[in-house]
Parts: C-alpha cells; sequence; structure tokens
C-alpha cells in the first residue's frame, strides 16, 4: 500500500482525524483554532462520514464555555464528542474540563495553543493556554509538526478510549496550526486498526440513557469527596503506558514511532535540553549540526506532558548529561519556575533520591522561557543556550530570543548562527493581502509538494491592519524533510510583489549573498536602477544579487485580473527557480502545467472564466520578466522614507517607529510599558500611503453638507470654518471657500483629505449628493491618483491641522453638516478599506469622544482600535480625548459597567465632600458644582472651568496648613475631582459579543439601571475572526458554520432590551439616515440610563464592494429588513409613546434587492437555488411579521 | 384549417413561435404555451457574458479580503459547487422542457469569445435543443472597426458554431446592417439554416433628474412590425433559408402579414408579457378565420404571397415607399 502525500496545514492535520473518529463536535471560534471547526462543518455539511459511516453533527455554541458543555453533555449522552479551541477559548472551558476529568470520560480537545491575554491580548503562538489547563486532569499530548498533529490526533483518539482519561492534544498556535508541509496523509484503515470498537461501544454504554439509568455527577460532602477524588489514581498511572502501547501501535501501522519523551542528539551528551512544541524542529535541526561538530548535545522533546510520566521522562536522558535546560513556552509570574521546569526538576530529584536514575552525577538543571506569543526560536538561539550550558554556572530562569535589559533575564546568542543547508530553496515573499500573493504561495507549495518528490514548507506573516495589509511568505522546498520551525533567516530567493515597499521597508534584509531578487516593478529592466532608494542599490551591489524585473500590474489589466498579480508573480517564481538552486525543482514546462493544473483546481468551481483568465496570465508571464543589467556603483540620491515623521514624540520614535519597520523585536525589555499602557493618537504618525486614489474636493459645487466627512471610515476627510484674516497664510494650492452656512457668513470653509492616511474606498464619493452639472461623471468630490498629489496634499494637511477647531457650543451638533466640523478623537484605524463600523465610532468621538470612556469587546473594533503598532483613539488641543481599554470578548458590558459604578462611586464621594467642606471652599462654587445642568457642551466646558477653579482652590486651601484631616479631605477631593464633569461610559462590541459570548453579560448591564451606553456595530456575523454565524446572522445568509444559509431567524436584540422598559433602544444606519443615526447617538447619551444602539455595519464579510456599502444599507432600511427606531423611556414619562418607528418602506424595494446584492445571499442562490427559494420566503415573512409589530408598537396612543 | 409550417427543418403545427424572453425562464410557462397552441419556442438567452460575470464576481468575494489578516483568512465556506457561473443552469433547463414538452425546443445562445460560441453551442445541442439560435447582440462602440469587420464576426460565429453543431442553426439579424440583403445572402452561405428578423436591441433612456442613463424596456407594438417585414418580403423566394419575422406581432392579421411577407414562423413575445401567454390561442384562432372567411386551403397558400417577387407592385418595398411617405407629411398642412 502506498502512502498518499498530502500538503496540508496542522489545523487541516488535526481536524481531517477528529472529524473521522468523533458523532459530535461542538464549537465557538477562536484564532488560531477556527479553521479546524469550519473544516469539520463544511466536511459534515458535504455529508462526509465519520469511520462508522455516520456524519458528524457540528454545532457551534454562543462562546467556549457553552462548547465545553454542550461536549460535556454529548459525551455523557455516549456519543465520541471533540471541540477546537485556544488560549481564552480554554480557559472558559476548564470548569467544565474538571467535570470530563473527574467523570473519566474519554474525549480529545484539539487545541492550537495560543498566548493568554495579559497585558495585551495576542492571537499568536505559546503554550501559557494549554498550562492553565494542566491542572484540570486531562492528558496533555504534544504536537511539534505538521506530520505529527496528524499521528497525534490518532494517537490521543485511541489513547483517550481505553485510559478514559480525556486529552488535550495541543500544537502551537500559527506555527505548526497554520504552516503547510507535505505529510503522510492516514488513511481510514489506519485510523480504524488504531480505534477499538468495543472501547467506543463501551464508551457509549456508560452514556446517560432511560433504559439503564443512573446519577452522576452528586454533591459530595467532607465524608467522602477525598476519597473519592482518589479512586482515579489508577487510570492515572496507567495512562502514560496506554498512550505509549497507542503509539507502538501506530508505529506498527505507519512506520512512525513515537515515545513519551523521545530524545535526539549524542548518546553520550552531556548537555541536553528539553522542551516540547514546534520549538523541537529547530532544536532537533540544531542538534544534529552541533553533534555532527563533534559537541556533545542532545535534546528530550516531551510529547505526553500529563500525566506526567517520570521514570520515562529521566530515562529518556543520556547517563552522561551533566547539565539540562528545561525550556518552556509560557511564563508564570512569581513561581519557583515554569511548569516544565518543575516537572524536570522533579522527576530527576525524585528519581535521583530514588536511586532510578540512570545519571553518573545529578545534572545541574536550569529552566529559560522562549517564544512567547510566537516570537522566533532559532538555531541561534538554540546554540546559545547549549553555549550557556557550558558555563560553570548557567544561567538559570534565563529567556532567550529577547533583550532583558531590566532584570537581565536574557542570554546573549550569535544571530548569524545558522544551520540552513543550502539545497533548500528558501523563498521570502513580500505582498499585499490584497494582491492574492499568500494565496498563489499556498498553490506553489502543494504544486512542488504534490508533483515532485520534494519537501515543501510554507509559513505566513500577517498584518496587525486590515486595510493595506503586508504579508510575508516563507517558503522553503527542498530534497529532504524540512524541520525548520523557525522564518528564513538566510533568504536564496526575495520577491518584493510592491514596489512601493522598497521606500518603507528593508525587503533585502533576509537575501543571502548571490540571492535572486524578483521585484514587481512599474519601471522596465532599463530603467529601475534609477527608482530604487539608495540603499537598496546598495545592497544588491554588495550582496552581487541577481535582479529580476516584472510589471505584473500592467500585465495583470491586461488579461483582466485587476490587482490580483498572483499568478504572474507564481509563474515568474517558478521560472527563477532554477536560478536559485542551479536546477529546478520542476522543469519550466512542467512548473507551467502544474501552475495550471492548480489553478483547475482552485478556481474551476468558479467558472471557466475565472480559469481562462488566470491561465493567459501564466501564459503571457514568462515573456515579461526581464533581468536587470546591475550598475556597479550606486547612484540613488534618495533614501527609505523614515518610519514616522521627526516632531513624533519620544516614544513614538524610539518605540512604534521600531515595529512600524518591521524590525520590533529588537526592541529591549526596558522600552515596553510595563502594565500595557500605552499613549493613544499615534496612528497619525504612521503614514502608510496604500491608497492609489485619494478624493479630490471640488470647492465650487460643494455644498458643504459634510456627509463625506461623516461616512469616511478612516476619518481622513475633515472639514473646517476659520477666519480668513486670523489665519497664517496657507500653501499654494490650499482650497477654501466662503462658508454656506448662514451662521457663519463671515468664515471661510475648508475640506482637507489626508492623502497618506487614506485607504482608497471612494465611500465618500459614494455618498457626495452633488453632481457636476457640464460632466455629472464628477461630484464634489472625485478620486485622482494619489502619488502626483501626495506632496501637496501632505503640505495642505499640515496646514489644515494648524487651524483651530470651532467653539463646539457654538455648534448645533445635531445636524449632520455641524457635527462634521469637529475633529474626531478616532482617525486612521487599521480597519478595512470602506469598514461599515468606524464612521460610528468616528461620530461619537466627535460628539462625547473628550469626556468618554470605552470599553471595548474583543473582536474587529478592539484590533483596529488598539492592535499595536499605533493607536486611534486620539486627542484634541486640550490634551482630553476617549480613554480605552479592552478586558476580553465575554465580559464587556459587565467591564464597562465596572467603569461606571467606580465614577459613580467616585462622583457620590466627591459631592459629598463638598457639601462637607462646602463653606471651606466656597458657597457658591460649591453650589454650582454640585447643581451644575451639564446637558450640552456649553454646559460642560462651564462645569469643566468650575473644576480648575476648585482644584486652584483645593491648592490654596492645602497650603494654608489646615487639619490633617481636612487635609486629608481635600487631598483625596483633589484627586478626584474631575469625574464632576460628565463623563460618557461607551461599550463597544460586535454582534458575536452583544448577541452570543456577551450577551448575558450585556442583559444584566441593561437590566442594571446604569447609566451606560452600548453601541453594537453589527455586522452580523463573526467578522474578526472571518466570518462565522452568529445569532445576529439573518436568516438565509451563507456563514461559516451556515454553509447551507441559515435556517433561524435572527434574535431581535432591540426588543429583547425594549422589553425591560427602562432602556433607551434604537436601531441606526448610517447609509440610509445620518441625522437619525447622530439623534439616536444625542439622545442615547443624554438618557440618564441604560442605552442601547445597535448600528448596520456593512462589511467584508458581507461578500461585494464595500464602495456600496451605504446603498445597501439605504436598502436593508428602505426593504423594510432593517427598521429604523428609537425607544426612549423618557417619552412615557411625558405619557408618550417610547416607541417611534423613524423608517419607512419602500414597496418597489424588494427583500430581495437588497439581499442578492451580497455574496453572503447570492452564495446560497449560486449554490443551492430551491434552499435560497425557501429561505427567501421564509426571510420576507420574518420582514413582515417584525413591520407588523413595530408598526403596532409604534401606534400605541 | 392547416397551419403547418416547416422551420430550420423542423415539422411545426403552426407558425406561432413564442421568441426568446422571461417567459420562458418557467417549465410551467413553457408548458401554458404549448397548451396555448404554440407550435415552437426559442428559449431565454444564455449570456456567456452573464456567465463570466457572475464567475468573476463569485471569485471577487470569495477572494476578497482573504488571505491578508492572521485571524480572518477567509470570509466564506466553499460550498460543492455553483450554479451560475457555467451553462448548468441552462442545460438543465433546456433538459427539462425537452422532457415537458412536445414541441420542439430552440436555445439561444449569446457569447463573446470564440471557445465561448463553440463550447456552449456544444453543449446545448448535447442537452438535447432541436435548434440553437444566435443572438449576436454586439453594438459596433468603437470609432475604429468597420462595418466590413462588423459582418465578418456575424459570419466567422456563425461559421464556427455551424462547424460545431449539427443541429439547425438561424442567425438574428441586426437591422442596422447597412447592406442587409448581401449579408443574409453570405449568412445564409456560411450554412444559417434560419434567418430572424430582427434583434430588437433595447436603447438607454436618460434620467434628467439624477443626470444618469437608465435602462428602459419598453414593449413593441404593431407598428414595429414594418421593418422586419419588408426586410422578410424582399428576401422570400431570393435566399434559400427559413426566415422568422420577430417584434411586433401583436394580432393574428400581424401573423399573417408575417406569412403573407414569406416568413416560416412569427414570433411573438410582447404579446405575450402584456396578455399572457393565452393569447396564442386567440391569434391562431383570428389566423384560422380569417383564412376560412377567405377561402384559403392552407396557411401555405399565403406564404410569400405578399413578398416582393409576388405583389403586382414590388417596387412598393423600395425607395418610393419612403419618398411618398414623407412627401405625405407636408408642412403645409399643418
Amino acid at each position: 500500500m502506498t502512502t498518499q502525500m498530502i500538503t496540508i496545514d496542522g489545523n487541516e492535520a488535526a481536524a481531517r482525524i477528529a472529524h473521522k473518529v468523533n458523532e459530535v463536535i461542538a464549537i465557538y471560534p477562536i484564532t488560531p483554532s477556527s479553521p479546524m471547526g469550519e473544516l469539520a462543518d463544511q466536511w459534515s455539511a458535504h455529508g462526509d462520514p465519520n469511520i462508522w459511516g455516520s456524519v458528524p453533527m457540528v454545532v457551534e455554541m454562543q462562546a467556549e464555555g457553552g462548547a465545553a458543555g454542550a461536549v460535556h453533555g454529548a459525551l455523557q449522552t455516549g456519543a465520541l464528542t471533540t471541540t477546537f479551541t485556544a488560549s481564552q477559548g480554554l480557559l472558559l472551558m476548564i470548569p467544565n474540563m474538571y467535570k470530563i476529568a473527574g467523570e473519566l470520560t474519554s474525549t480529545v480537545f484539539h487545541v492550537a495553543a495560543r498566548s493568554v491575554a495579559a497585558q495585551a491580548l495576542s492571537i499568536f503562538g505559546d503554550h501559557s493556554d494549554v498550562m492553565a489547563a494542566r491542572n484540570t486532569g486531562f492528558g496533555l499530548l504534544a504536537s511539534s509538526s505538521v506530520q505529527q498533529v496528524h499521528d497525534m490526533a490518532l494517537i490521543a483518539q485511541a489513547a483517550t478510549l481505553e485510559a478514559r482519561l480525556p486529552f488535550i492534544h495541543f500544537f502551537d498556535g500559527f506555527r505548526t496550526s497554520h504552516e503547510i508541509n507535505k505529510i503522510a496523509a492516514i488513511d481510514d484503515e489506519t485510523i480504524r486498526a488504531m480505534i477499538n470498537d468495543e472501547l467506543v461501544f463501551a464508551h457509549r454504554q456508560r452514556g446517560l440513557s432511560p433504559d439503564h439509568p443512573v446519577l452522576r455527577g452528586t454533591a459530595q460532602n467532607p465524608d467522602v469527596f477525598f476519597q473519592a477524588r482518589e479512586t482515579v489514581n489508577p487510570f492515572y498511572d496507567a495512562a502514560p503506558g496506554i498512550v505509549q502501547g497507542a503509539m507502538d501501535k501506530f508505529a506498527a501501522l505507519t512506520g512512525r514511532q513515537y515515545h513519551l519523551f523521545d530524545y535526539v542528539g549524542a548518546p553520550d551528551a552531556e548537555r541536553v535540553v528539553v522542551l516540547m512544541g514546534s520549538g523541537t524542529g529547530a532544536v532537533n535541526e540544531t542538534v544534529h549540526y552541533l553533534v555532527e561538530r563533534g559537541e556533545k548535545v542532545g535534546a528530550v522533546f516531551v510529547r505526553l506532558y500529563r500525566p506526567f510520566d517520570m521514570a520515562a521522562c529521566v530515562n529518556a536522558f543520556p547517563a552522561t548529561v551533566e547539565k539540562i535546560a528545561v525550556l518552556d513556552r509560557t511564563k508564570e509570574p512569581g513561581s519557583a519556575g515554569e511548569p516544565l521546569y518543575l516537572d524536570v526538576v522533579s522527576a530527576v530529584m525524585e528519581q535521583w533520591a530514588n536511586g532510578d536514575a540512570p545519571f553518573a552525577h545529578l545534572p545541574k538543571i536550569v529552566g529559560g522561557r522562549y517564544g512567547l506569543s510566537s516570537k522566533e526560536f532559532t538555531p541561534a538561539m538554540i546554540k546559545g543556550i547549549f553555549d550557556g550550558l557550558s558555563a560553570d554556572k548557567p544561567k538559570n530562569h534565563f529567556t532567550v530570543g529577547i533583550i532583558d535589559d531590566v532584570t537581565h533575564s536574557s542570554i546573549a546568542y550569535d544571530e548569524a548562527f545558522s544551520t540552513e543547508d543550502d539545497d533548500v530553496v528558501r523563498a521570502v515573499f513580500y505582498g499585499l493581502g490584497s494582491d492574492g500573493t499568500v494565496g498563489a504561495n499556498k498553490n506553489s507549495i502543494k504544486i512542488i509538494g504534490e508533483n515532485t518528490g520534494n519537501s515543501a514548507q510554507g509559513h505566513f506573516v500577517y498584518d496587525s491592519k486590515k486595510a493595506g495589509a503586508v504579508t510575508v511568505s516563507h517558503l522553503r522546498f527542498g530534497p529532504r524533510k524540512i524541520t525548520s520551525t523557525y522564518q528564513i533567516e538566510r533568504a536564496n530567493f526575495v520577491a518584493c510583489h510592491q514596489f512601493n515597499f522598497l521606500e518603507r521597508y528593508d525587503v533585502l534584509r533576509l537575501a543571502q549573498p548571490g540571492a535572486t531578487f524578483l521585484l514587481n516593478s512599474p519601471y522596465d529592466a532599463d530603467t529601475v536602477w534609477d527608482y530604487l532608494p539608495r540603499s537598496v542599490q546598495e545592497t544588491i551591489i554588495d550582496k552581487q544579487l541577481r535582479f529580476y524585473v516584472v510589471d505584473a500590474y500592467a500585465l495583470a489589466a491586461e488579461v483582466r485580473l485587476g490587482r490580483r498579480i498572483n499568478t504572474i508573480m507564481q509563474t515568474c517564481f517558478f521560472a527563477l527557480m532554477e536560478q536559485v538552486t542551479g536546477k529546478p525543482l520542476l522543469s519550466r514546462k512542467d512548473a507551467i502545467e502544474s501552475i495550471k493544473m492548480a489553478i483547475v483546481k482552485s478556481y474551476s468551481k468558479r467558472g471557466q472564466a475565472v480559469v481562462d483568465m488566470n491561465n493567459a496570465a501564466v501564459d503571457a508571464a514568462v515573456a515579461h520578466l526581464h533581468e536587470v543589467t546591475v550598475p556597479q556603483t550606486v547612484t540613488s540620491m534618495f533614501e527609505r522614507v523614515p518610519a514616522v515623521p521627526a516632531y513624533a514624540p519620544e516614544f513614538v520614535q524610539s518605540v512604534t517607529a521600531r515595529m512600524i519597520e518591521r524590525v520590533g523585536d529588537s526592541l529591549p525589555v526596558s522600552a515596553m510599558p510595563a502594565d500595557g499602557t500605552y499613549p493613544t493618537g499615534t496612528t497619525k504618525y504612521e503614514k502608510r500611503n496604500i491608497a492609489q486614489e485619494i478624493p479630490v474636493w471640488d470647492e465650487d459645487i460643494c455644498i458643504q453638507c459634510g456627509k463625506c466627512v461623516l461616512v469616511c471610515p478612516h476619518q481622513v476627510i475633515r472639514m473646517k470654518l476659520f477666519d480668513p484674516d486670523s489665519a497664517e497664510p496657507a500653501p499654494e494650492t490650499f482650497k477654501s471657500v466662503p462658508a454656506r452656512y448662514k451662521e457663519f457668513k463671515d468664515m471661510q470653509f475648508s475640506l482637507q483629505v489626508a492623502p497618506e492616511d487614506c485607504t482608497g474606498c471612494t465611500l465618500c464619493v459614494e455618498v457626495c449628493p452633488v453632481k457636476n452639472k457640464k460632466q455629472p461623471k464628477f461630484k464634489a468630490i472625485n478620486m485622482a491618483p494619489q502619488a502626483p498629489l501626495r506632496q501637496q496634499e501632505a503640505e495642505n494637511w499640515d496646514y489644515f491641522l494648524t487651524l483651530p477647531e470651532m467653539d463646539r457650543s457654538q455648534l448645533a451638533l445635531n445636524q449632520v453638516k455641524y457635527s462634521q466640523l469637529l475633529d474626531p478623537l478616532f482617525e486612521f484605524s487599521g480597519a478595512c478599506a470602506g469598514c461599515g463600523e468606524t464612521p460610528y465610532l468616528g461620530l461619537m468621538s466627535r460628539l462625547f469622544g473628550d469626556r468618554a470612556i470605552i470599553a471595548n469587546a474583543t473582536g474587529c473594533s478592539s484590533i483596529y482600535g488598539g492592535n499595536l503598532p499605533t493607536t486611534p483613539w486620539s486627542q484634541n488641543a486640550d490634551g482630553r480625548g476617549p480613554a480605552w481599554s479592552n478586558s476580553l470578548f465575554e465580559d464587556n458590558a459587565e467591564f464597562g459597567m465596572g467603569m461606571r459604578v467606580a465614577l459613580d462611586q467616585r462622583i457620590e464621594a466627591a459631592t459629598n465632600l463638598l457639601r462637607q467642606h462646602r463653606e471651606v471652599i466656597g458657597v457658591q462654587l460649591v453650589d454650582a458644582l454640585l447643581f451644575a445642568d451639564q446637558i450640552d457642551d456649553a454646559a460642560i466646558g462651564r462645569q469643566r472651568d468650575r473644576v480648575a477653579q476648585l482644584k486652584t482652590r483645593l491648592d490654596e486651601l492645602l497650603q494654608a496648613n489646615g487639619s490633617a484631616e481636612m487635609a486629608h479631605d481635600l487631598s483625596n477631593l483633589k484627586s478626584m475631582a474631575d469625574v464632576l464633569v460628565k463623563k460618557s461610559v461607551w461599550i463597544v462590541g460586535g454582534d458575536g459579543w452583544a448577541y452570543d459570548i456577551g450577551y448575558g453579560g450585556l442583559d444584566h448591564v441593561l437590566a442594571s439601571g446604569r447609566n451606560v451606553n452600548v453601541l453594537v456595530l453589527d455586522t452580523e456575523v463573526y467578522s474578526n475572526t472571518g466570518g462565522q454565524m452568529s445569532k445576529a446572522t439573518p436568516r438565509a445568509a451563507v456563514a461559516k458554520f451556515a454553509a447551507a444559509g441559515k435556517s433561524t431567524r435572527r434574535k431581535d436584540l432591540g426588543l429583547l432590551a425594549i422589553s425591560y422598559g427602562n432602556i433607551y433602544v434604537a436601531r441606526i444606519a448610517f447609509g440610509a439616515n445620518d441625522a437619525h443615526t447622530i439623534r439616536v447617538l444625542q439622545e442615547a447619551e443624554a438618557y440618564d440610563g441604560p442605552s442601547l444602539i445597535i448600528a448596520y455595519s456593512h462589511c467584508i464579510a458581507h461578500g461585494y464592494d464595500m464602495k456600496f456599502g451605504l446603498e445597501q444599507q439605504k436598502a436593508a432600511v428602505e426593504s423594510g429588513y432593517w427598521p429604523l427606531y428609537r425607544y426612549n423611556p423618557d417619552l412615557a414619562l411625558e405619557e408618550k409613546n417610547p416607541f417611534s418607528l423613524d423608517s419607512r418602506r419602500k414597496p418597489q424595494v424588494k427583500l430581495e434587492d437588497y439581499i442578492y446584492r451580497e455574496g453572503r445571499y447570492r452564495m446560497l442562490l449560486q449554490s443551492n437555488p430551491e434552499a435560497a427559494a425557501r429561505l427567501l420566503a421564509l426571510a420576507k415573512g420574518d420582514v413582515e411579521e417584525r413591520w407588523e409589530s413595530y408598526t403596532n408598537l409604534a401606534a400605541i396612543e | 384549417m392547416d397551419l403547418s409550417t416547416t422551420y430550420l427543418g423542423l415539422e411545426l403545427k403552426n407558425p406561432i413561435v413564442p421568441s426568446s424572453s422571461p417567459l420562458t425562464r418557467h417549465i410551467s410557462t413553457l408548458r401554458e404555451m404549448e397548451d396555448a397552441g404554440a407550435a415552437g419556442v426559442v428559449l431565454y438567452s444564455l449570456f456567456e457574458e452573464e456567465i463570466n460575470r457572475a464567475s468573476h464576481t463569485l471569485d471577487r468575494y470569495l477572494t476578497e479580503g482573504t488571505e491578508l489578516y492572521a485571524e480572518a483568512l477567509s470570509y466564506f465556506p466553499e460550498a460543492p459547487s455553483y450554479r451560475d457561473v457555467g451553462p448548468e443552469a441552462y442545460l438543465d433547463h433546456i433538459r427539462k422542457a425537452k422532457s415537458a414538452l412536445d414541441m420542439p425546443v430552440i436555445a439561444s445562445l449569446n457569447g463573446v469569445s470564440t471557445g465561448g460560441w463553440i463550447r456552449y453551442a456544444r453543449q446545448i445541442e448535447e442537452a438535447g435543443a432541436d435548434a440553437l439560435e444566435l443572438n449576436i447582440y454586439y453594438i459596433p462602440t468603437s470609432l475604429e472597426i468597420s462595418s466590413a469587420e462588423v459582418e465578418q464576426i456575424y459570419i466567422d460565429v456563425l461559421r464556427d458554431v455551424k462547424s460545431s453543431v449539427s443541429i439547425p442553426v438561424a442567425l438574428k439579424m441586426n437591422p442596422y446592417f447597412s447592406a442587409i440583403g448581401t449579408m443574409s445572402r453570405r449568412l445564409v452561405e456560411a450554412g444559417a439554416n434560419g434567418l430572424v428578423f430582427f434583434n430588437r436591441f433595447y436603447q438607454p433612456d436618460l434620467d434628467l433628474e439624477n443626470l444618469d442613463v437608465t435602462p428602459n424596456l419598453i414593449l413593441s407594438n404593431s407598428a414595429e412590425m414594418r421593418l422586419p417585414l419588408r426586410w422578410i418580403a424582399l428576401l422570400y423566394g431570393r435566399i434559400d433559408t427559413s426566415l422568422a419575422l420577430t417584434t411586433g406581432i401583436h394580432t393574428s392579421e400581424d401573423a399573417l402579414k408575417a406569412v403573407a411577407a414569406g416568413a416560416d414562423v412569427a414570433m411573438l413575445a410582447s404579446e405575450l408579457l402584456r396578455n399572457g401567454v393565452y393569447r396564442i390561442q386567440d391569434i391562431l384562432g383570428g389566423m384560422k378565420d380569417w383564412l376560412l372567411q377567405n377561402e384559403y386551403e392552407s396557411l401555405d397558400q399565403l406564404r410569400g404571397s405578399l413578398s416582393q417577387i409576388n405583389v403586382p407592385a414590388p417596387a412598393a418595398f423600395e425607395r418610393a415607399n419612403y419618398i411618398r411617405l414623407i412627401g405625405s407629411y407636408d408642412p403645409a398642412y399643418f
């Protein structure tokens, strides 16, 4: 029997087995484990069976806690059940995990191990999560490569059934979960051979059934709980042997042998490292390299971490070992050491004390931390660890891979050390997310992996921005098995798919001497040299690179590929492969054929037209590839642009800029704030220049309505009124015209675009209501190429920023045009181009930002709002602005309520002190402070002045040497005086939070009556994790976990809140009615109680061009799908109907006219028209019913 | 009364054939057409451009936003297959129509590429269509393309398709050819089994309120029949191919005129869209009544009787007609 080789990533490797050996799969999306659930759901939706011939049932729950509960229930009812999770998700499962283990239940949880949020959230990989679950009683089995994930998933399943211990099977998030590698597939026959059906039946038999009833889950008293807890010991004692048995059986079936602890290295090694997970790949490579050069080193790889078999651990070491470094990929602050270190110390000491250790001498053991949050772990670092062990007193509790200049935990290493061999193609590709680079590289790996005898590996590094995202692909191909679990450090091929990256990043940093450099260039081979920055020219000459160019964008336009240059660049890469290794892995002819086969495989489902278009690109690519004759002298007179401008604050210069330059790894510990606190307003220093075209204002026809300013998702369009007489002289091209507002007719009006921050989404053009009468194709704002305008408009932008903001108390902020005269305190976020959420945040920040505290649920808004390097929440000229924090995904409402309660408590304490010392402080001032109404900006401004007076007065009194008690009170009052100015607490999050994982908390907070403002940015899907269904997902839409179209109706969150009677509730859609949106935000904020605003947010996950987002919002409202309404409890006090239906349906706009313009609905029409028709009919019924119920509510007298 | 006729070699019980329209999208409506007496039907067109657009759109929304942000490498689950990115839905429709109807089913194709015309024509034949109508909907907007080049496109497409399929092929004529007679002859020489007069190109309207161009569909009226009527009358008996008159047939009188001019079949859509498919019954009834009242033996006796070669005043179809008509509008009288 031949083994089938497949090229897949770690998540798929786990999911393939899990889907084959389970009956129920309960999941909840969380990075980086989500693809496992999505694949399982997809396979079940397609009817793919498990090894018993039935199709596993996949259920998406409302949270990981819910998934664990469902898993527990399914297990208790005898089903083979699994789940996939990571990080906070695993933490939410812990209570159930204790139960599942305590009840000796067989299951395997597959975990893509990820950092647990501490000073910050991180989606990347380490062992913090699994280590937090190590005390639940679950077994822990570690995989360190894609192949192992596939293998261990099965071994774990076989072992859990026999041992009756539940297992966490884990592998490193991203490094393994997302690495693509060529592996040997396990066939069904092997799976069947590994899984003992008798054990499956026994598991089923233990399930609850009224046909043989039992009771499980008692409450026990002090008399027996302890003893009952000890009953499981024999199972834990037996488990390691059972796991080893499963490993041995697996080896007999596949030839791949694993042990509880595997040793590699010199048989007489003196220095040995111990670790588990993906780092073992790099260690394995380094150990072999060093042993070949005579070093007595070795490594113990931990496979089964729990139950920890001490004897097996100790016996894995060679007897010659003298020094051991135990490496943990986690941090346990305040502990005696990290967990694996402590376990190894215990094992060695215990075995030594018992006389069971094989060592000649008791080895010295040190512990170290590495690789937190996917920090690179390279052969150079590993060599550094071995070198460190050579010292007489090796450093303990060390770190490696960072510079710790605070507590000096880090060890030094020689960065130049490398174990990479030149027979491996090591190719690094810099691309834009939108140009298809990663997709093409994934195809390349499959082409090499599946069409040649070579091994192939792909690792991908993504951006923290969603618009203009940079991707870096690391691809290795070679004749030997590739185990290099670190990014390429010496590339023999570098491709830069975007010419402008040359001015932003050091793309040739990784190129080794003599490497091949492929550049997508608008300039041909004869002229390109003159357009390269000086340092790029220097590197090309110094490293003697072979330099090729292709104008991929021109060619893509020719073959109608638009901005997708992936196929062209991929073809050029294959054409140059010979260059890299001396002989190509595939002949050029075979490569072209293979690329075309891959195109058919990838795209044929999408239609022949797409296949033809890509094939045309392949056919034309090589002819457009040209070698550049590299001059021997550097001629360029320009350099890469600095990451941030010279006027940026010191922290931004020294810290933020390094991250922007993609060299944040070099920042030492001392550079980082210790408690996760960062300055706001730093996006403005990161000039990304990602727009090909930017808006240009036609001042002559503009009616100054402010709509373009309001809808701009990145707040790059601003407008101001200014006094022309007092303004500084403007740059020559700066535009302004007399204001059209009658209240400000003597002022000058200007509308300015930030040219280097725009993403080019064109929403502004779409919303502009003015057409040029002579040429109606032009509006009052039109797109034009950015490059020629960049410098001029950047100067104009800088000048514009010097113009003072209008006094907000003079503006009628309930009008769109006037509200947009205020500066936003949220700008240039990392959201997608055309984002439907950020305009709401921009507006909210304009209206209330100078006194807002924001609790932000994890999700898109916490990522574009708080993902480093830069922060979009900003400050006004007075240094005031939103204070923002993210706690978790599930607790955001409670987090915000905590903020409110803290403020309320301090307001009460401060007012009590004011009353108590009224006479001393001053009756007039205190009364004014206490009875200030603060109903508008003018009144709030007056209160700010009073608080300033109060502080001055308190300083005077404190200097006057009063009693100690008085001094204490006055100091206390001064420290909290700011709360006397009205604060606005905003609880912001998406529908995944509000409708699902956070709903329980949200419900509680809304019911509390506290004055918080909840803004739900409702995209009707989990956008941040890639489009999974939430309870806000509408019927008939396709989403992940609703591949066949969501069959149930969307939850009416608003009506649920209205039922309390004391909550301000509104539904808004700025694209349909911007004035309504502003009114709602103001009413909600003014309401002295909880308010809930449900905001329609168009999203990239809806499957259409975002520039039509506003049109779609309008269609959603006019079709009756998204009625706009307000429920204001204050009106009930006036005996008026609190509910007002604020939108009208247009009979000519049918539901299908709205929905079938979006891919999420059209996909069902295309894939299953019958289901689409059935669900459309039901969805129309939903609209009718809901409209009727709202109409009835509005009609109440 | 014998109304039978032969079109594209297909024996039809009468000359009434519903032409390509949205009505032909539903099998139930096709059945009603047959019940009402239709002798055959031309299905709505398979538009290669539409398929391509659907394909590109699907590709775009499955691709957009993917592989750029680590947490969301895609946004949609992949379905096992998609229908409108290929001809499958159309081919299915042919199959269903064939199994539901006794009358011949003529498919209609609008291609954009040589490969597309050939590929889809073959697939249409394989799906069981009795004949194929080529709907070349081409507006030569370029200022560089000559009339000869435009004509050659029609000839080439017809040749390509004819060499790929064995079912009869009709071609829907463009009313804007400079030399319709010559063009008709060339198309027949290139293998056309039938010519359909004429393709009715929709003309967009202007929206003054929104300063925009708007697509606009206006149903035909009987007066529009004059143009095809003239050309069929001119060509009858002079070229060896089936002739179909489409555009402007609303009454039995219109249908009789079409046959009298020389048409083998009278195609209609606007009338059925406006008044329902059972209008076919009325029209057929009216035709029979007229033939009986006027003591015709069969419809065939009428066919071509008022064509140019058979009328007493053949010049009436030529330029004099125009001059006389214009002359009648003497401004002095208004």
